[in-house]
């Protein structure tokens, strides 16, 4: 049994400790909001927040967790920044398939808690790991952008 | 705010098997719903469900269609729900099939258009009828708007719910009229949000790969190294000697073969697959390499091939041409490379086969699987989930990873459900790709310039021989899907020849968005430009004086380089590219801007314009011609799955690269106005950025580009 912080709750999963945190978040806790795209860290789908630092869980194993704060899409949405992000995203009709737009909300939300005012070079670091194969990204921009100017005033 | 209805029912009830159907709110049960036709469902609590018969894979269907409903029905926005239908291509087919149910070729929209408006406007007329009862008025006197119907001299007013119980008894007559355009509060407005934008900024829109059911099993397959192998044996004793492993077994369908692991979740299933041995027969299976397919197709080209069209006397106005221009292309195979790999959960019993699937092409799986399995196709129910990506991929002709979810299961006993897992590397290898094409074109020109000749021959795997739609789209050894777009090529020349040699290969080959189109707008557009290179025309009024008889054509082209500002002079190291073409009755044209910046190019800006008849939702409009030019950006700058002695090279992400947000350029879109039906939107904006943009660079270092991708330029 290992013991795991996420989403502010403790929990423990009976998983091998070199499981990747996707799918302990996924099969074991049920939280399937976080999604498996490539489990090589390419296409950034499963990430979530590792003490506040977006990280990809598909490459993440669970022995790396322990002791770590885990936040996932589930709960982001609770957080300021999180909640601004993701209605910033439905404000600008970002989702189409929507599969991976998880993983942009926390990256996005992750860029916004750190810098409050990214420029257009900064969003393309922060985002250019996580791929939207339904090429949303100018709508994810001006996602970000909005939800910037919203977490400004 | 507007949810999902089945999917949040999903969500309270997973765990039961029966899924398929949302149940009304509790509280609205006593008093049984109105359901007009199939599409409808009214509740006491006044909320509009439509029952949305198409795929939503990120193309907008399921705020597309509704926005037709609420639009005849006069509701209000927030009341909406959706729901996806069940297989039964009895109410549900797609009228542009026939009898098929099933979701593609852009049509989703344009087929439904009249059904939908017509159903919201014969549950308007029942709401009105039962208003005009209970008041006792004339039912012309009362109006409804935003959900509110109200008799305005009275002052009375009543909400759908109100009205439910009294319209069931309301007849409809046959022809329900239907709004005029100028009273539209929805359609051409798009300011209703998309219905999936919030579960899909939360993570709690359900796709298939999220499905979890009360003993599921995950299965990890072992697939063949090449095309056409076939399993000889395999050794699964390491894979069950981990904890968690449940089962292995081989299975063997008409699309494929392999080894699954069945495990209680995915990384276990996952280990198992990868600790299992197989010996595998490859005396059929392929060994080519993609240069000798290449190479092959090459040979085939000059050789006489099946007449694609044919119009006035090529030959004779070839010997008269007073010169010739001539040119060749080469495609490679495209991988579809959804963000969600490939999936599918299977619920087998003796009575019936349930299940759940980012669901494209429901008859087609209902008789395949049905099949499989020895049952009746009604008796394979189809749980229609958000798909995270298609781009074709799930409407396959074989059914072949369904099948193969569903033999797995069959092998695996019956007692529990299954749920089939491909990694991205299973997805990569798995086959079903656009196929490789080479085109060889060769014009004539007479003395003045005009271009009096165009022979064209294309080399390529036919996508459609082999599968149930054979019979209707392979007409005298022509297959439609290899020629479109070059067959109905619009340009006014007086001679002209199309002939395609569709040579069989082993690797399974599909529809990728926009089809045909993929590869004979690259080449026609860019064979174009060459002409206008060699005749020292300019690109937009060679095209101009070519498509006079095509003002939809000249309409999106006149936008689309109006608003790039084409003609204008762009300054050192700038170029701009121009392409147009139609793909499922919609046109499109596009300008694509690039600069030089030092040994590297970038796209500066991309100017789309459209032609898609009335646009229902002009942002969803704008948001699938985005989408179709990052799709196709892709392929053209980097896209290519390659045979190595048979094997696919290509695994993941890191091999296939794909376009990312620093590579996506900026893009404005401009719908041309119109008053005629609409047309689809989730394709024609694929095919055209690569030979704008090809054009572009061609501009740019005064060389044509003629293989794709476009691997010999550097983009920042």
């Amino acid at each position: 049994m290992i013991a795991l912080s996420v989403n502010g709750r403790p929990f423990t999963v009976e998983a091998e400790s070199d499981t990747p945190l996707l799918w302990v978040l996924r099969d074991s806790l049920e939280m399937t909001g976080t999604k498996f795209g490539c489990g090589m860290a390419l296409c950034g789908a499963c990430t979530v927040h590792m003490d506040g630092k977006p990280i990809r869980s598909c490459v993440t194993p669970l022995s790396a967790a322990i002791g770590r704060r885990i936040t996932t899409i589930e709960h982001i949405g609770n957080l300021k920044v999180g909640r601004a992000v993701q209605d910033a995203w439905v404000a600008e009709s970002v989702p189409q398939c929507g599969y991976c737009q998880s993983g942009q909300v926390m990256s996005a939300t992750a860029l916004l808690s750190s810098n409050k005012n990214p420029t257009d070079a900064q969003i393309d670091a922060a985002m250019s790991g996580n791929i939207c194969r339904c090429a949303t990204y100018p709508r994810i921009r001006a996602a970000i952008k909005r939800a910037a100017k919203k977490l400004a005033t | 705010m507007i949810e999902n209805v089945s999917r949040r029912d999903f969500f309270k009830t997973s765990g039961a098997l029966v899924l398929a159907v949302a149940f009304p709110d509790a509280h609205a049960q006593a008093q049984a719903p109105l359901e007009p036709n199939a599409f409808i469902r009214i509740g006491a609590d006044s909320t509009v469900t439509v029952i949305v018969k198409h795929l939503e894979m990120g193309q907008g269907t399921y705020t597309g269609l509704p926005t037709l409903v609420a639009e005849e029905l006069d509701a209000d926005w927030a009341q909406m729900r959706v729901e996806g239908a069940p297989a039964d291509a009895k109410r549900y087919n797609n009228l542009f099939w026939g009898e098929a149910q099933g979701t593609g070729g852009s049509s989703s929209l344009p087929n439904s258009y009249e059904q939908l408006r017509k159903a919201g406007a014969a549950a308007r007329f029942m709401l009105l009828g039962s208003a005009a009862e209970r008041w006792k008025v004339p039912a012309k006197d009362i109006t409804i708007a935003k959900g509110v119907v109200l008799h305005k001299k009275t002052g009375r007013r009543a909400k759908f719910g109100d009205l439910v119980a009294g319209a069931m008894t309301q007849v409809v007559p046959a022809d329900v009229p239907l709004k005029d355009p100028k009273d539209f509060v929805y359609i051409g407005k798009g300011t209703q949000p998309r219905t999936d934008a919030r579960a899909k900024s939360t993570g709690a829109a359900i796709y298939t790969q999220d499905v979890k059911l009360p003993g599921m099993l995950t299965a990890v397959v072992l697939h063949p190294p090449r095309f056409g192998a076939k399993l000889k044996s395999f050794d699964a004793a390491k894979a069950k000697s981990i904890p968690g492993v449940v089962n292995v077994v081989q299975f063997s369908t008409s699309a494929t073969n392999g080894v699954a692991v069945l495990a209680k979740d995915y990384w276990t299933a996952k280990k198992g697959r990868d600790a299992v041995t197989a010996e595998w027969d490859e005396t059929g299976a392929l060994r080519l390499s993609s240069a000798d397919i290449m190479a092959d197709y090459k040979r085939l080209a000059v050789t006489p091939g099946t007449v694609a069209h044919k119009s006035g006397d090529i030959e004779s106005a070839m010997k008269s041409a007073a010169k010739t221009v001539e040119a060749a292309y080469e495609f490679p195979f495209l991988a579809h490379a959804s963000m969600e790999p490939m999936n599918c959960v299977v619920a087998l019993g003796s009575e019936g086969c349930e299940i759940w699937n980012g669901e494209q092409f429901q008859t087609v799986d209902q008789m395949t699987v049905a099949q499989l399995v020895d049952l009746k196709p009604e008796q394979v129910k189809l749980n229609m989930l958000y798909a995270g990506g298609s781009f074709g991929r799930r409407a396959n002709p074989h059914s072949d990873y369904l099948l193969e979810a569903a033999a797995i299961a069959k092998a695996n006993g019956e007692q529990r459900p299954v749920k089939l897992v491909w990694g991205r590397e299973d997805d990569m290898r798995a086959g079903y790709y656009r196929p490789m094409y080479y085109h060889e074109l060769e014009a004539g020109l007479d003395d003045k310039g005009e271009l009096i000749a165009w022979r064209h021959a294309i080399v390529g795997q036919s996508i459609l021989t082999g599968t149930a739609f054979e019979g209707m789209m392979v007409k005298n050894g022509v297959d439609a899907t290899s020629v479109e777009g070059a067959a109905n090529l619009p340009y006014a020349i007086p001679n002209r020849l199309l002939e395609l040699h569709s040579p069989k290969l082993a690797v399974p080959v599909q529809w990728w968005r926009s089809v045909g189109s993929t590869h004979t707008a690259y080449a026609t557009e860019c064979f174009l430009d060459d002409i206008a290179r060699a005749t020292g025309k300019d690109p937009l009024a060679l095209r101009r004086t070519l498509l006079a008889q095509h003002p939809r054509h000249l309409a999106a082209l006149e936008l689309a380089a109006k608003q790039a500002g084409w003609g204008k002079p762009l300054g050192k190291d700038k170029a701009r590219g121009i392409a147009v073409h139609e793909s499922f009755d919609t046109v499109v044209a596009q300008v694509v801007e690039v600069s030089r910046q030092k040994d590297a190019v970038h796209i500066d800006r991309v100017v789309c314009a459209v032609d898609c008849g009335v646009a229902v939702n002009p942002h969803i409009v704008a948001m699938q011609m985005e989408s179709g030019i990052g799709y196709g950006l892709s392929a053209a700058l980097a896209g290519a799955i390659t045979l190595k002695e048979g094997a696919v090279e290509q695994s993941n992400f890191h091999d296939y690269p794909v376009v990312r947000m620093n590579q996506m350029p900026k893009i404005e879109v401009h719908i041309v106005p119109s008053s005629a039906k609409p047309t689809g939107v989730g394709e024609p904006a694929t095919p055209v950025i690569a030979p704008a943009l090809a054009n572009a660079l061609a501009a740019l270092n005064g060389s044509p580009l003629r293989s794709l991708p476009l691997k010999e330029v550097n983009f920042t």
